[in-house]
């Protein structure tokens, strides 16, 4: 009955005033963790569904073009004689003796073509040539566009000018005309190095054509990539932390790469996802008209040029190859598109 | 803007030259020569074909022979295709060419720009999904699948239109569809976006708050400042047309350039194959300037530097 006595007194309580422990500390705190830039970017790409399901659809493309074909009994080039011109599902004469002999048969999923070779798994070859093509190309594209344009952009200047200009040249021939030049002409030094300089060979196991697709691609579509990276570079390069950067003593190397490129890479991300596709476009689309991968090597191009030939009788040839590129290409579209919002809102125009 | 307009020109010049000397290069990197295709000719035969065409003389000479002429206009005679100069073909090819991809280029702009509008306008709606499910797809399509699709359908199953050749308007239907269903996606995108943006601009507002009737305010303030995109695609579009073109004259057997120059890579026919790559590396590099200059005439607020 202390605080009654005087009732003028301020009557605080001491124990108010005393330092709070810590969990009361921990209970006050309201703020969320905080979120870094890569957390908030998965976050709100995990929402959008329709980069979700493309993303799946890719991964499942992946399994079907890169693990699938080493457990399938048939292998791309082997002609299976007497089952030329198969329908789905469709048995030849001496495959149901065969069956009735006891023995087994691996059903032709897809069909066969005029030569008896699977459709089934030359699809699954075909879409991974598309997928290799996409992003070993992109991934080239990314290394140079990056490389060149963060040089030009930090350097500014003169360099910027005069790299700028190469670009700006680049970027108005027509490429589609070059790449089809390169197609034919590299060819042959390809298969002459192949054939005849030792430490070479390893271009046949890959395959001359597709070797000429990424050197066409790296020497062409990198101009892109630069014009992004330079404007990225162009307005980072003005902020404190590359200040405080060079302040430290970090040289040039270190800037652009620990800096400059650290801090570009959702718009690098976004916009080599979104090269993909066109990759996958253009191969596709050389290939078709005959300058793509060399025969035997399937590519889904040549497989649908192939099927023109017989759209009368064998139309489900070509819907195979057609419907797996436009999946493809859709996918990957739409998963660039997710990064894009996730990632780089400000890209979108 | 004419210094502007100069400097443009002298690049696009340099960057002809470029493709010229370039194609040459490579032309002669590629083994064998227009002779070899046929039934194997003599020693002596060669070497008169060789002197007849130029080909004995040094590469440089050739080069200098060739670009003295080129600044002329003169192109030179087809090596495989007897008795022809290279213009007249590539005259002929490029009228075909021209009207199939003139068509592509002109469905694509109207289909594209509306649906784009129709999209943004009605943004939310069932319709508004419609168009963008569409025009998603529509881009994930390589054309040479669209072509080949639409003959299985109208040729194959159906048996409306004829499969090749270019003789009726019917043949026209097919390739023109082929070659503008990625452009008209792409322009229905583009409009759509930039359709959005310029519906929430506050200009949008004040035309409506004074009064303006819905198509006044549609036509004169909004598509206008929308369109803008559209323009700068013009260029990439017919770049676009241009390798659409490789495949559809490929599947419908349409006598055009594109074919022409396919068919004279693998002939090594050179005079064709230098013709017709400096003369569609102009057409692109030309409309490229003029989308330009174009696109600066249409939005004074863009600074020529």
């Amino acid at each position: 009955m202390k605080q009654v006595n005087n009732k003028l007194s301020l009557q605080l309580d001491v124990s108010d005033f005393l330092p709070a422990d810590k969990e009361e500390k921990q209970s006050l705190v309201i703020m969320r963790e905080s979120v870094s830039f890569w957390r908030d970017g998965v976050r709100r790409f995990k929402k959008n569904k329709i980069a979700m399901t493309s993303l799946i659809v890719i991964i499942f493309v992946l399994i079907f073009a890169f693990i699938m074909p080493g457990v399938y009994p048939y292998s791309y080039e082997q002609q299976v004689r007497g089952s030329e011109n198969l329908a789905p599902m469709q048995y030849s004469q001496q495959e149901l003796e065969l069956k009735a002999a006891g023995g087994k048969v691996f059903p032709h999923i897809l069909g066969t073509d005029s030569l008896g070779r699977d459709t089934m798994v030359r699809l699954m070859y075909g879409s991974r040539i598309s997928l290799l093509v996409g992003l070993v190309a992109s991934f080239l594209v990314l290394i140079i566009g990056s490389i060149y344009g963060s040089i030009a952009g930090y350097f500014g200047g003169k360099v910027d000018m005069i790299m700028m200009r190469i670009v700006d040249i680049i970027y108005t021939v027509p490429d589609i005309l070059i790449i089809i030049l390169l197609m034919v002409t590299l060819k042959y030094p390809l298969e002459d190095l192949a054939n005849n300089v030792p430490g070479f060979e390893w271009i046949n196991t890959i395959g001359v054509g597709l070797i000429c697709i990424f050197i066409v691609f790296s020497l062409l579509y990198w101009v892109g990539m630069a014009r992004i990276v330079r404007s990225q570079v162009l307005s980072l390069k003005e902020q404190e932390f590359v200040t405080a950067a060079r302040a430290l003593g970090a040289g040039h190397g270190r800037i652009i790469r620990k800096h400059l490129l650290v801090n570009s890479m959702g718009a690098l991300i976004v916009t080599t996802t979104l090269q993909i596709p066109s990759a996958i476009f253009t191969e596709s689309f050389l290939s078709f008209i005959g300058i793509g991968v060399a025969a035997p090597m399937p590519s889904l191009g040549s497989m649908a040029a192939d099927a023109i030939g017989g759209i009368q009788s064998y139309p489900y040839r070509l819907m195979a190859p057609a419907i797996m590129i436009s999946l493809i290409i859709l996918s990957f579209n739409l998963l660039g598109d997710g990064l894009r919002d996730a990632f780089d809102p400000k890209l979108k125009n | 803007m004419y210094a502007y307009i100069t400097k443009r020109l002298l690049m696009s010049i340099f960057t002809l030259w470029l493709v010229a000397t370039l194609t040459f290069t490579l032309m002669f990197m590629v083994p064998g020569g227009p002779f070899l295709a046929e039934k194997a000719p003599s020693a002596a035969t060669l070497e008169a074909l060789n002197q007849k065409y130029g080909l004995d003389q040094p590469k440089i000479v050739q080069y200098k022979n060739y670009m003295v002429k080129l600044v002329q206009g003169d192109m030179g005679v087809s090596i495989k295709q007897r008795g022809r100069t290279v213009s007249s073909i590539i005259s002929t090819g490029f009228k075909v060419s021209a009207r199939v991809g003139g068509l592509g280029i002109l469905l694509a702009i109207l289909v594209g720009i509306p649906l784009g509008s129709i999209a943004a306008l009605n943004r939310g709606k069932w319709i508004d999904n419609v168009i963008v499910v569409f025009s998603t797809a529509g881009i994930a399509v390589p054309s040479f699948v669209v072509s080949t699709l639409l003959m299985l359908i109208f040729s194959v199953k159906l048996d409306l239109l004829p499969t090749y050749g270019l003789t009726s308007w019917k043949h026209y239907i097919m390739p023109v569809i082929a070659l503008s269903l990625y452009p008209s996606s792409y322009i229905s995108r583009l409009m759509r976006t930039s359709m959005l943006e310029v519906l929430g601009q506050d200009y949008m507002r004040t035309a409506r708050a004074k009064g303006l009737s819905q198509f006044v305010m549609l036509f004169k303030h909004a598509l206008r400042n929308a369109i803008l995109p559209v323009v700068t695609y013009l260029g990439p579009l017919l770049a676009y047309t241009l390798t659409g073109s490789f495949v559809v004259e490929k599947i419908f057997t349409i006598p055009g350039l594109g074919s022409e120059f396919i068919s004279s890579i693998i002939n090594r026919d050179y005079t064709m194959i230098m013709g017709t790559t400096i003369f569609l590396a102009a057409l692109i590099i030309i409309m490229n300037l003029l989308v330009d200059i174009a696109y600066k005439i249409v939005d004074p607020r863009i600074q020529f530097k």
